[in-house]
């Protein structure tokens, strides 16, 4: 299926820059040319029928939804809406006051909020191009998992003192959900494309440009020894370092395939893709607007922990 | 006539706001723009995605960059 982009990258590497296949600089640059196109095609196309289904789950739907659970049913279903209800990280605060304000528990609202970043469908698709349907499918258990036990354990905390006062004074207004034709959803979600692609495409290169470094220069040895499965703290090290850092998550998909291959541990790498994806300093900052910092706090340190559990548990059953 | 823009001034706020303007000119009615980045009041106003825009008071389209041809016929 990808033989259209590995001839492409043929070319430019080999014919066009007349680089040796055999050497490190032109295994680089072969692999950046090659994963760059195949990853923006696949991008394009997978957004475009993601996002048809997603426009059948906008926000105001969710809600109404949820507000019809209590308990482990509502944290099971708001982290599965997570999965399907699209929302940049700039909408998650009118999110989080229309959740909680018509009442959704504040753990449940977690949930959803937990699993919305971490299981991004784009990379999800991604993940089952790239690494096969059983590390995807692991990759959305796992998510969805982690959104799950973090709402129900805020949840348990009783943190509802934690949030801004007047996020409890507001009265959402209600407002019309548009009814959409065939004709607007595939308007949608071709704006979709355009939107994200234009987005992220940035991300992708820069994470190929390491990526392809990685490939060709990484000492695998060293690699496999520090981050390979045999090191239990790689793990722990993995998450704290991709905390605070911002990435796209199609973006470091490329870093963790060029990394597996030299060796690194699959649950070590995921859990560095899902901590740089679900905590961010720009998404604490926003968050900030709605809760206060002891619950900014918590929130960080259940999801972190969850996370690497997850690492934990990758490392250990593959 | 009264256009609202909301969203927190993130970059599809402003391309929805230039939209906006470029659909006044094209049909060239009198109309004011007026953009909302409070989160308190977009909350308020019932929007759960960004952005969004509403014609005097009424939300019209949320959670999407509305086309100019769009917003034209919201001004029609």
């Amino acid at each position: 299926m990808f033989t259209v982009f590995e001839k492409f990258a043929d070319l430019v590497a080999y014919s066009l820059f007349g680089l040796q296949a055999e050497t490190r600089l032109g295994e680089s640059v072969h692999f950046f040319f090659y994963d760059t196109t195949k990853i923006i095609f696949l991008l394009s196309v997978m957004i475009f029928f993601i996002s048809i289904i997603r426009s059948y789950f906008p926000p105001e739907k969710t809600k109404k939804l949820l507000s019809n659970y209590r308990k482990i049913t509502g944290h099971i279903m708001a982290s599965l809406l997570g999965v399907v209800t699209p929302f940049c990280s700039c909408s998650s605060v009118p999110i989080f006051i229309g959740f909680v304000e018509s009442g959704i528990p504040l753990g449940i609202t977690f949930s959803f909020l937990i699993t919305s970043p971490i299981v991004n469908e784009v990379a999800l698709v991604m993940l089952y191009t790239i690494f096969g349907w059983k590390i995807g499918t692991l990759y959305l258990a796992s998510g969805i998992l982690v959104g799950i036990v973090g709402g129900i354990v805020i949840e348990a905390l009783g943190m509802e003192k934690q949030v801004e006062e007047y996020v409890y004074q507001i009265s959402a207004g209600e407002s019309e959900v548009e009814e959409l034709e065939w004709n607007d959803r595939i308007n949608f979600a071709k704006a979709e494309v355009k939107e994200i692609v234009s987005r992220v495409w940035k991300y992708v290169i820069i994470g190929i440009g390491i990526g392809a470094a990685i490939h060709g220069y990484a000492p695998a040895e060293l690699l496999a020894e520090y981050a390979g499965p045999n090191n239990p703290l790689s793990v722990i090290a993995a998450v704290i370092v991709g905390i605070p850092l911002y990435a796209n998550a199609v973006g470091t998909i490329p870093i963790v395939e060029a990394l597996m291959g030299k060796g690194v541990a699959l649950g070590t790498a995921l859990s560095f893709m899902m901590a740089t994806t679900a905590l961010s300093l720009p998404a604490v900052v926003i968050l900030r607007k709605v809760i206060k910092p002891k619950l900014i706090t918590v929130f960080v340190t259940v999801v972190g922990v969850s996370i690497i559990g997850v690492g934990y548990m990758f490392n250990f059953i593959m | 006539m009264e256009i609202t823009i909301y969203g927190p001034g993130c970059k599809n706020c402003v391309n929805l706001a230039d939209n906006a303007k470029k659909a006044v000119e094209e049909i060239g009615v009198e109309a004011e723009i007026v953009k909302i980045e409070d989160m308190k009041e977009i909350a308020m106003a019932g929007i759960m995605s960004t952005p969004a825009i509403g014609i005097d008071g009424e939300v019209k389209i949320k959670g999407r960059v509305a086309s100019v041809d769009e917003i034209k016929e919201l001004l029609a």
